[in-house]
């Protein structure tokens, strides 16, 4: 179904996977397998389950049933330390989320001091080189308040990249953005998928994920419909729904 | 559409299985160790060499009987102190709040007189603004205005108490974020209608707590006017004691007390629930 064939183990593989908020059933028994350095983009409505799912990837939510395995391990097993999980994955957030109380930097080493004990110098040294990767660098003691919003969103991408994540999630992260930073957001994803990182990401920029994804999947009502390469599905697509998402966002 | 269809999956049904043990083992061990905690020190207590004679001075079901009237009589003052002064405060306090976080230069004399207000009403010690007031005022023996004690008790109460209300109020109305109110401004709202109709109801539901806690706090600060001669519960039951050196009173008053904070915290708590104010209140 990927169109590639499956090479090596999937890092990440979806089966079976559904959840229900109440009697909203937003995810519907969703198959995915993501391999290492595949970059897989979710397209679809809204409402159509993007979001969630890629929360469930990071364990934000409870899942209603199916089974999620990251490197081999069982990750919606309640046996395994979730913590542990979340902190071998990184998610950038629509709205940004960045700690309003903490400057930049701080931000960015929050996580590598308090979850993964690196010292104070490293963790600093650290975060700085990869706020320079995101053009940041010099923003360093400001707030998130006094950037713009791509800024913010790249600096989010930073927090996030830091820990050396196996699995990077991104969520609509330019949907809240003009045109220009949506391009500084999209040039600096594009960097990351060349380096061989690992993402899946929602998106309703169809430009952008031609360019980027080795895998487009089309949700629609929680499910699958349809999941292929860029130039399948994007291009050519079989299901009469997937067209008409697309035609409409064309015109 | 597939609800009807769907059951759970075999790996589903293990996992619902293992939280809901989980979930069994966390109560079973908090439940036994709650036990544990209390029983070990209710034996402590009552096992302890002097307990008979604490027992008889503090917890006598008699002297507790005896003095119930006394107390109850001295407890419906802070009541009525209460409520009088809880609203009171209330209003005070948030026109204090408002008036210390208005913007530009022409309200500077009211943000002068609220910050005067503040720090002088809040710096005094309580006892000496009810003795100032409650003395001192009536002596100066003005024409037409009152002399009662207790009227005078509760007005240093109500100054005292509104400094400290204002400055809750105003870390809430400083604590909703400016896009807020910039959206508000956007909508063409006024100033004053962001206020009233954006700003506040976020900024009191964040405050509900810790305005819970002054108000815990006057139940039992409403006792302090017994300086001026007053009878509440307090003092009610100092008076009780004064026979017989049994101090059982005092906890009587203390237990009536209680039977007003507690169902007061709870009713807070729900209703900060149910106007769905997220986060206004801790559930227990």
């Amino acid at each position: 179904m990927t169109g590639q064939p499956a090479l090596e183990a999937p890092l990440l593989s979806v089966r079976g996977l559904r959840k229900s908020f109440g009697d909203n059933v937003v995810l519907d028994d969703v198959d995915l397998d993501v391999q290492p350095g595949e970059c897989v983009v979710l397209i679809g409505a809204s409402g159509s389950g993007k979001s969630t799912l890629l929360r469930c990837i990071n364990l934000l939510e409870q899942v209603d049933d199916g089974v999620i395995t990251l490197a081999g391990l069982d990750i919606t097993d309640p046996r395994v330390d979730a913590d542990e999980v979340r902190s071998r994955t990184g998610i950038v957030f629509q709205a940004y989320n960045l700690f309003p109380h903490l400057t930049v930097l701080d931000n960015v080493t929050l996580a590598p001091r308090r979850v993964h004990k690196v010292a104070r110098a490293e963790a600093e040294s650290r975060a700085l080189a990869m706020l320079e990767r995101v053009g940041l660098a010099e923003k360093a003691r400001a707030r998130p308040d006094d950037l713009s919003g791509g800024q913010q969103q790249r600096v989010a991408i930073a927090r996030a990249m830091v820990n050396s994540p196996q699995l990077l999630l991104l969520d609509e992260v330019t949907s809240a953005l003009d045109p220009e930073l949506v391009g500084e957001v999209l040039d600096l994803l594009g960097e990351l998928r060349e380096e061989g990182m690992t993402m899946i990401l929602s998106t309703h920029e169809m430009g952008f994920a031609r360019n980027v994804a080795d895998t487009v999947c089309f949700l629609d009502g929680g499910r699958v419909l349809e999941q292929g390469p860029p130039a399948e599905v994007l291009g050519a697509p079989r299901e009469p729904r997937t067209r008409q998402f697309l035609s409409r966002l064309v015109s | 559409m597939s609800e009807s269809t769907w059951s759970p999956s075999s790996i589903e049904t293990d996992r619902r299985a293992f939280r809901r043990s989980r979930t069994v083992r966390s109560a079973a061990v908090s439940a036994v160790s709650t036990v544990v905690v209390l029983g070990v020190l209710g034996w402590l207590i009552t096992h302890s060499a002097g307990w008979p004679r604490v027992q008889e001075t503090f917890f006598s079901w008699d002297k507790a009987v005896e003095s119930f009237p006394a107390v109850l009589k001295g407890l419906w003052l802070n009541i009525r102190l209460m409520v009088v002064c809880g609203l009171s405060i209330l209003v005070l306090g948030l026109t204090l709040a408002i008036m210390r976080t208005l913007r530009g230069p022409i309200f500077f004399p009211l943000r002068l007189l609220a910050t005067v207000y503040v720090d002088l009403f809040r710096g005094l010690p309580l006892l000496l603004l009810l003795l100032l007031l409650g003395l001192g005022v009536p002596a100066l023996r003005l024409p037409n205005v009152p002399t009662e004690l207790v009227f005078w008790g509760a007005v240093a109460i109500i100054l005292s108490y509104s400094a400290y209300v204002a400055e809750v109020f105003r870390a809430g109305i400083e604590s909703v974020h400016p896009s807020q109110r910039a959206a508000s401004r956007a909508l063409g709202l006024s100033n004053g209608q962001t206020l009233r109709h954006v700003v506040l109801p976020q900024a009191v539901r964040r405050v509900a707590p810790p305005l819970m806690n002054d108000f815990v706090s006057l139940q039992k600060d409403s006792g302090l006017i017994a300086v001026l001669g007053a009878i509440d519960a307090i003092r009610a039951a100092q008076i009780e004691t004064a026979t017989d050196f049994n101090y059982t009173p005092y906890v009587v008053a203390g237990v009536l007390f209680l039977c007003l904070t507690i169902p007061m915290a709870r009713l807070t708590d729900r209703v900060a629930r149910k106007q769905g104010w997220h986060g206004a209140g801790g559930t227990l």
